[in-house]
């Protein structure tokens, strides 16, 4: 019997592939581009993959490498890339009595790519803290301190600090919501 | 450090939209051009292996 092909096991890991792709770029048609790049890459150089170890954890770096690589060459054409797709963000605040997911989501947008990328790899995705450092080059310790670092803004973000209570009145609610009106 | 009641809730609930937002992409349907990829890939494959052993 013959050994599989290992290419067969890139198409079963790119539905997880998008999904990653989208939580890093949260936009569907950066992240097909990204996950195409990455299939190609990965595809062409199939001879780089070592049997028997993590097929996904490799296309995660690939994919990553080839965001970051995308992200450079965008930041050196297009000034501030960034700062009018954070900006169209900045809605109602997110503490009308309860954690929904459209405030995450607006909360989760804001963090730099950093944060989201490991609080993805360790939180949602299922890889270790050692894993996530490997497939981001950088240090166990370092990701530990992204991940703490993305949940304290997050919390921050969502108004779900712990000296703060999670649900705050009407009035104090209506005082911002209006106050934020106001300003803009 | 142990955490607060109140940090802990915080904390669980961050985890739990992670999951979810991760989740639901996870659920989306792969668009078309990925079958289409594939199957340009393979194609490609098979002209290469077809040329070597003419070769």
């Amino acid at each position: 019997m013959s050994a599989p092909d290992p290419k067969d096991e890139i198409i079963e890991h790119m539905q997880a592939l998008r999904a990653f792709a989208i939580s890093l770029t949260r936009n569907s048609a950066t992240a097909d581009d990204m996950v195409q790049d990455t299939v190609e890459k990965a595809w062409t150089n199939i001879d780089k993959f070592q049997a028997g170890t993590n097929m996904r954890a490799w296309l995660f770096t690939i994919l990553r490498n080839t965001y970051y690589s995308s992200r450079r060459r965008a930041k050196r054409e297009v000034a501030d890339p960034e700062g009018s797709f954070t900006a169209t963000l900045s809605e109602k605040p997110a503490h009308d009595g309860r954690l929904q997911m459209a405030d995450f989501r607006t909360a989760f947008a804001q963090l730099p790519d950093e944060q989201r990328e490991v609080l993805i790899l360790v939180g949602a995705s299922g890889f270790s803290y050692e894993e996530a450092a490997d497939m981001c080059g950088i240090a166990i310790g370092t990701v530990k301190s992204r991940v703490n670092r993305g949940r304290a803004r997050l919390a921050e973000l969502m108004k779900l600090d712990e000296n703060e209570p999670l649900e705050l009145t009407d009035a104090h609610t209506i005082a911002v919501v209006a106050n934020g009106n106001a300003a803009a | 450090m142990a955490r607060t009641g109140h940090s802990s809730k915080s904390s669980d609930l961050i985890d739990d939209s992670l999951k979810q937002v991760y989740q639901e992409a996870l659920e989306e349907q792969l668009p078309d051009r990925f079958t289409d990829l594939i199957a340009k890939l393979r194609e490609k494959d098979n002209v290469t292996q077809k040329t070597d052993k003419d070769a």
